[in-house]
């Protein structure tokens, strides 16, 4: 499980299952068992394509939104959470220690338009003490997936 | 006019590399080839190591080093080989740093081999033993091992060829170009054979960390009774992936490494400084992105063999390096031709298995140190060349 797991995240997860039967020596219909498995256990929860945007004409802008919140009484931050990632805008949202508890990551198509979201849905949430924007200016690396061009190789053609 | 030819050395002149050359130089030249040509890892070396190299620098660490290298990087050696084999080798005696394995293997045949020596070579085999048996006045024994016997030695071909002139067996394992390897008791039953001789061993264990299947390497002097007569050699260039660094070292009885440590200091004074922090890093930290590369070469292994056998060549299963070498003899070609025309026709570079011995003929050498698109580009392109071929009416 675990090896298809881990071929699955080294190819993008766009690589054929026969491949990947190959790649571990055993049959196709016994990946497609486990990959099934694994997917009714949510333990591959989707499948994503990793876009450079920058290189389209579409315009992204994307933000990380730190948020302080007054945990619930039995709760917990499950609750604000809930209603915060149910907002499509809403990339990721992680729990975090330290300084700040919620960290969003949000994609608009302006700053406008993430700040807006912000002013207007996040701040006003009763248990939301104080948020801070920091708006994304470039991406390296996502994914663990580097977004500068691939190297080429330059190794000789034929070494012995 | 000065004739070059009658003043150099007779006995370099005359070594190879010979007509095999010429397709190497086609090969880089051609456009768009893709190529399973080469002996390196694909992977760059992992960043901590290179990090642990400019950090050096920027140190100012740009010396020599002592003859037989940084003392902290032979206890790493001896730590590494303590830790996975439960090894003994001293630091101070028993190792030696030095210029990638190649330099190792050159200097353990220069010293112990006396003019007229026989010197053991299983074959196919890398193309490097011959010629240094060769220029230290000894006389290159070959072995044939065959595919079905896995390209393994076995003790009953090792016992016909040893004579009372036998001064050195060469142990090629993991084996380049076959990706052949030696169990345990393959090794045993070779030790068995050398027992009560004088006979000396090379091991060259460069693949040593690259080995698939259940059972791990064991390095030949880990064999009851073999410390005292081996030289294991071993080095960074392919478990770290760091083949342009230049480091390789050698693990020996203490006579041998200090004589080996002479010849190393004339010829090359200490191995780059530079390269030996970077590999003091890599043996403290890199153990498990050792591993992470090993598992990927396996994928591929698997990927590539099955690639081989479903286009109907003849392929046994490798156990070690970074190589596959299937047999090409269903085609009719010889494997100069199939690879030269290969070339021509696909522009798929491969090496010829007789580039690494006679008894290579009939096999090609393909490495699949290449990622997995590389790999399926090659094979399709192959697959199509050896069913148009097979149509013409190759045997």
């Amino acid at each position: 499980m675990n090896e298809i797991l881990k071929i699955l995240d080294n190819e993008n997860g766009k690589v054929s299952r026969t491949r990947i039967a190959q790649m571990l020596g055993i049959d196709k219909s016994e990946v497609d068992e486990k990959i099934e498995e694994l997917e009714k256990q949510h333990i591959i929860v989707g499948y994503k394509t990793i876009v450079n945007w920058e290189k389209t004409d579409r315009e992204v802008v994307d933000a990380l939104i730190e948020l302080k919140i007054t945990p619930q009484r039995g709760e917990g931050f499950d609750k604000v959470a809930r209603r915060i990632y149910k907002y499509p805008q809403v990339k990721s949202l992680f729990l975090m220690s330290g300084a700040y508890d919620l960290a969003v990551m949000i994609e608009g198509k302006t700053m406008r338009e993430v700040a807006l979201f912000v002013a207007q849905k996040l701040a006003p949430m009763e248990s939301i003490m104080s948020t801070a924007t920091h708006f994304v200016l470039k991406k390296y690396k996502e994914e663990g997936i580097v977004f500068e061009d691939d190297e080429k190789d330059t190794r000789q053609v034929i070494t012995l | 006019m000065i004739d070059y030819e009658k003043l150099v050395s007779p006995v370099v002149n005359n070594l190879p590399p010979s007509g095999i050359r010429r397709f190497f130089d086609m090969a880089a030249e051609m456009e768009d080839t893709i190529s399973l040509g080469v002996g390196e890892p694909d992977f760059v070396t992992p960043w901590t190591i290179r990090e642990a190299g400019i950090y050096s620098l920027e140190c100012g660490q740009t010396y020599y080093t002592a003859n037989a290298g940084l003392l902290p990087l032979r206890q790493e050696i001896c730590n590494y080989y303590k830790r996975h084999y439960d090894l003994d080798y001293n630091a101070k005696d028993n190792v030696l740093v030095t210029v990638g394995g190649s330099e190792a293997i050159d200097l353990m045949i220069r010293c112990v081999v006396n003019e007229g020596d026989e010197v053991l070579i299983p074959e196919p085999c890398f193309v490097c033993y011959k010629p240094c048996t060769v220029m230290a006045g000894g006389v290159p024994v070959s072995i044939e091992t065959k595919e079905e016997d896995n390209f393994r030695l076995l003790p009953e071909q090792l016992k016909a060829k040893i004579t009372d002139k036998t001064k050195l067996l060469i142990l090629p394992y993991p084996n380049n170009p076959t990706g052949g390897v030696m169990s345990k008791a393959d090794l045993e039953a070779i030790a068995e054979v050398l027992k009560g001789t004088d006979i000396l061993v090379l091991s060259d264990e460069i693949y040593g960390e690259l080995r698939y299947g259940d059972e791990g390497h064991t390095p030949f002097s880990k064999i009851d009774d073999m410390w005292e007569r081996t030289v294991v050699v071993n080095g960074f260039s392919k478990a770290y992936a760091m083949t342009g660094w230049r480091l390789g070292y050698a693990l020996g009885p203490k006579k041998i490494i200090k004589l080996m440590t002479k010849v190393h200091q004339y010829g090359i004074m200490s191995s780059p400084t530079t390269s030996q922090f970077a590999a003091i890093e890599a043996l403290k930290t890199c153990d498990d992105e050792i591993k992470k590369m090993c598992s990927e070469y396996n994928y591929r292994r698997r990927y590539i063999v099955d690639g081989f056998r479903e286009m109907g060549l003849s392929c046994f299963e490798p156990l070690g390096a970074f190589y596959v070498f299937p047999s090409i003899k269903s085609t009719g070609m010889t494997s100069e031709e199939f690879c030269q025309k290969l070339l021509e026709e696909e522009h798929v570079a491969v090496v010829p298995g007789t580039a690494f011995g006679e008894s290579g003929e009939g096999f090609i050498r393909c490495s699949y140190a290449y990622s997995i698109e590389n790999i399926q580009e090659a094979l399709k392109r192959i697959e199509k060349f050896v069913s148009r071929h097979k149509d013409k009416g190759g045997k």
